[in-house]
Parts: structure tokens; sequence; C-alpha cells
């Protein structure tokens, strides 16, 4: 079986300088590259017969909005043939249109969707970039850390109009998210503020 | 006069006892041809992600049993694995035996499930009365072990959350050694049943090269011929240990996956078998107080032990800063966990990745060209669980 650093040593010998760092970590593959390198990298992973990363896991982002290129996109390949799993990802600004792999895995339409459903990132040649996971006429991008819990709108059935209608969210208590992250070891927050003090 | 040819497109749920959950599908028809057909899902998204961001890893837990909520300890299961895997923990071996039992009771239950709904969805009533009474039994079994019967909140990172109680294993060795009677019995109904045949013999055929492409995993892709499992190929916990094998169909069509999906319960016993036979005593979750609940009955005598269970109920434990993707085999396939975590007690992100969700988006490939009569047979092949397409 051809393990996961003979993998990684192939991919960095062929693909040079589209990757710009590999690690091995959990028995898996991490390759950052390049947005501009996705669809070669990820068609090379594909297809080289060294590699075979034949099968799309799935596509994710994370965000990271106090980082220049806020998002990072994930891309999670698997292969059957050597057993191993890849991770690819790339950073991304918040308004930059990123290349759609959907030419490469058609599986990777939902994916891509659900993609820019939850974080507004938008893909090139999709075939049909719509919402969704949320609901018809859903404005914002849930997954983005700065929406809130708790929503903009809710829904009810309102008597009056004998219809669903919604509503700016109205809560009876506001949300609370205490802080209980506090030092395991020992309190060194209070010596700090009797020094202050002094 | 041109006769002018037109499709008519019909909306298919989201209140269809056929859509097994809230599915909204647009059929584009011609004449009884499905030309075209656009599901429409989210119509259970309850932002479970989202929710988990904001939740310490403990109490995290609970959600995934909300989502393939008819095997809810196979996710857990996923979830707990990610936190072993960053935090480096090793489960006691009887924990694992604990938990790897439950999932293939899981398996059996969500198998069930679904054998008996496609033939309900092709006509044949009597196979769910049979099958939902064994259901029954089996979640009377998550129910003396955790305390309910569906939502089981049971596993935890470092083993489950209590030891069976007592004469537990008993009973499950002697549902175990009825079980394949029930299913002997199950295939009667349907195995050579002429209709059950007609409804799904060479219907929803998909080639190994299709089935890799549009990210198939589980019976979706064993029905195919394609032998991969993880439970084989990449295992975990202690699946290693026992022997069983790896039903493949041959054709690729719907009943090649429901005879799939017969064998794999079939499979499933065997493995509990070997588990009840093989459990070792001893500690049922790693014994690391930073991490696992001390019990309550120490929590009495001993002041670390209280101050561990203040913590772990308040802040709860940290898990260093991480990345992983770590999946398990499901019933209905690859369930997987993409896990960030950023050294505080909450996840940083932790994205679920439901096999459902790549089966449902080929419902237009796998539909194409068959009659609308056809729909339900293909839908119910497919094993979708709306808790987890939509999440």
């Amino acid at each position: 079986m051809t393990s996961v650093v003979d993998i990684e040593k192939k991919i960095n010998s062929e693909l040079t300088t589209k990757i710009n760092s590999s690690e091995i970590n959990h028995g898996q593959l991490y390759l950052n590259i390049d947005e501009e390198d996705l669809l070669k990298v990820i068609l090379f992973l594909k297809t080289n017969k060294n590699t075979q990363f034949r099968q799309l896991i799935d596509i994710t982002a994370v965000d990271y909005p106090e980082n220049e290129k806020r998002f990072k996109l994930v891309y999670l390949l698997l292969s059957h043939e050597f057993n191993q799993r890849a991770l690819i990802y790339c950073y991304t600004k918040e308004n930059e249109i990123v290349s759609s792999i959907t030419s490469i895995f058609p599986s990777a339409n939902w994916m891509e969707r659900e993609v820019f459903d939850m974080y507004g990132i938008k893909f090139k040649d999709h075939p049909d970039l719509r919402r969704i996971l949320t609901d018809y006429g859903f404005e914002g991008y849930p997954l983005r850390k700065d929406f809130p819990l708790t929503g903009h709108y809710e829904v009810r059935y309102s008597e009056d109009n004998k219809k669903v209608i919604y509503e700016p969210v109205k809560l009876e208590q506001n949300y609370r998210n205490f802080d209980y992250e506090s030092p395991w070891e020992g309190t060194k927050y209070i010596k700090k503020s009797i020094k202050k003090n002094d | 006069m041109t006769k002018e040819s037109k499709t008519l497109s019909l909306n298919f749920g989201p209140q269809h006892p056929a859509a097994h959950g809230v599915l909204r599908l647009i059929l584009e028809l011609d004449g009884e041809v499905v030309e075209k057909a656009d599901p429409h899902i989210g119509l259970l998204h309850r932002g479970t992600e989202k929710l988990i961001e904001n939740k310490t890893y403990a109490q995290a837990i609970p959600y995934f049993d909300r989502l393939d909520y008819v095997a809810p300890m196979n996710q857990e299961h996923a979830f707990a694995l990610a936190i072993e895997k960053i935090l480096k923990i090793e489960v006691p071996i009887r924990g694992q035996f604990i938990r790897v039992m439950f999932c293939e009771i899981g398996r059996i239950l969500s198998h069930i499930l679904n054998i008996t709904t496609q033939a309900l969805d092709v006509g044949a009533l009597t196979p769910s009365l049979w099958g939902f009474e064994e259901r029954e039994t089996l979640m009377t079994f998550y129910e003396r072990v955790s305390g309910s019967r569906l939502h089981a909140n049971y596993f935890r990172a470092g083993g489950v959350h209590q030891d069976l109680p007592r004469g537990l294993d008993e009973d499950i060795f002697e549902f175990n050694e009825k079980f394949p009677k029930i299913i002997d019995d199950l295939e009667t109904l349907l195995t050579d049943n002429r209709i059950f045949k007609q409804r799904n013999v060479d219907i929803g055929i998909v080639s190994k090269e299709d089935a890799i492409n549009y990210s198939f995993s589980g019976v979706m892709l064993r029905g195919s011929s394609i032998p991969w499992d993880l439970r084989k190929s990449q295992p975990y916990d202690c699946y290693d240990q026992f022997k069983f094998k790896i039903p493949i169909g041959k054709n690729g069509d719907c009943y090649d996956r429901y005879l799939c999906r017969v064998e794999e319960m079939r499979e499933s016993v065997k493995i509990i078998k070997q588990c009840l036979e093989l459990m070792p005593k001893g500690p049922i979750k790693t014994l690391d107080g930073k991490i696992s609940a001390p019990p309550k009955k120490d929590i009495k005598q001993s002041m670390e032990a209280l101050i561990h269970h203040f913590k772990l109920f308040t802040e709860g434990y940290r898990v260093d800063k991480d990345e992983i993707y770590t999946a398990v085999e499901a019933p209905k396939g690859e369930f997987g966990i993409y896990l960030i975590s950023d050294g505080s007690s909450k996840p940083y992100k932790c994205k679920i990745r439901a096999p459902g969700f790549s089966h449902l988006q080929a419902m237009d490939y796998l539909i194409k060209g068959h009659m609308l009569a056809d729909v339900p047979a293909v839908l119910g092949s497919l094993d979708i669980v709306f808790g987890e397409i939509d999440r």
C-alpha cells in the first residue's frame, strides 16, 4: 500500500510551486494552495495514477472575520485505491469569486451551493448557484461569525391575517452567553488587578 | 396544425408520505416519464452547525441524535472519535465494545426502517408492521442504557456515559439469537415477491463510475459492487477485532441495495454476538478527571472530584488547537465530522458530512427517464432521512 508520505512526496514533486505547504496530521494529508491553482490541483489529484483521489467527500468553508482573506475553503478528498484522505484548503477574500469544481466532480454542485448559502462565497461557472438549506427569500449568511445565533426573523401563523407571517426576532429574555472560561489552574487574573490598584 | 409538446411540472411533497420526511421535489413530466427532478431541501434546517459552535463539546452531543434520528448513536460516535483523536485519549476497551455494539444496533434500527418503508412505498404493508415491532424492542435497549428511546446522548469523548444496567447484556443476547429468524420472515415477504421485484429490479441503476463521481457511500456504493466499508478499510474503535463480511451488490439497482441491507443486518447480528461474547470487564470511559465527569459518590467525598464536576459542567473541557476530519460508517454511508478546535471549550467550526446529502443530490441523475411511479421506489432505496440532510 502506498503510504501517505509517498503520496505527499509525489504531489510535491509534480506540482512543486502550486503547493504552498503540505503536512501530515492524524494520518491525513493537508495541502495549502492558492485559489488560482484550485482547478488544476484538484484535477491532478483526481486523475493522476499515483494519487487517485477520485471521490469528493465534502466542501466547506471556515470564517475568520479578523483576517484579510476571510474565508478558508476546504475540500475533502478520498482515494479508495490507496485508502487515503486529503484535505485541500485555500484562503479567499469576502467578495472574491472562486472557480467551481463542478466540471471535475458533479457532486460538488450541492456542496458549493451550501457554501454559498452559509457563507456567501460565489462560485464561477456553477450551473445553478441558488440557496439550498435556508428558507425561500432568506437574507444573510448564517454560518458567518458575525451572524447572530438567534437570526433576524421569526415565523408564526397569524390568526388575524390567516397566514404565516415573518416578524423581527423578539426575545422574552436576551440570549445569555456566560463566560465560564476561567483558568483551570489557579487564579492569575486576581493578582493582576491587585497590582494595578497599587 | 402543429402539435406542441409540453412538460408538466408536478410538486411532490413537502408533505407526502413517500417523501420520507419533508422533501419538496419538483418534477418535470413528459406524460408519465420524468424528465427532470429538482429536490428542494432545507425544510428541516435547524442550524445545527451554528448551534454547535456556541455550545461546549459535551453540550453538542445531543445535537447529533437529532441528525439521523433513526440511528442516533452512530452520529455521536463520529463526534466522540473526532474529539478523542485531537485530545489523544485512549478509550477503555469495554467502552469501545459497548459503543460498537450500540452502533450495530443502530444499524439494524436504520435498516429495518429503510427496508420496511421501501416496501411500504411500493405497496407492501405487512413488513413495516413486523419490522416496527422489532425496532421497538431495540429502542427499549437504547432506553435501558441511556434513558431515552431515540435521543440517547449516550456516547462521550473518552467512552460512554454509564455502564450497561444489570441484565441488559442477556436480553440483547436473547434478542440477537432470535433476530435472524425475523430477517428470514421479512425476506419471505419481499425477496422473491413478484410485485416487489417488478418495482425494484433494474430501477435506479448506478454504475461503478457514477457511484464514485456522485460521492456515494455506504450501501449506495456497495450496491454498485464497490467493496468499500470504513469499518474494514479504516477501522475505528475495536472493529478490527471482529469477523464480519461486507456484502456487495452486482447490478447497482434498487433491488440490490435492498439485498445489501438485509445481508448487512445479518452481519450486524454477528458483530453484536461477538461483542457480547468477548466483552471484557473494566472501566467504560476514560479515567482522566479533566475530561470525563467523576462518579456521583466521589463528589460527596473528594474535593478534587467536586471541582472537576463543577468545571466540567460549567466551562467544559478544553480541546487543543487542531483541525481534523473523522468519518464513521453510519448505516446510510460515510458520516463525517470536520472539526476545528481553537483551544477553548467550544468548537470553532464543526462541519457535518451527511451521507444522504450527496445521495439525494443524485436524484435527478437517478430518476431521469424513469416513470413517475418509480420516484418513491428510488427515493426509498436512497435511504434518506431529513434530519441529517438538512442539519
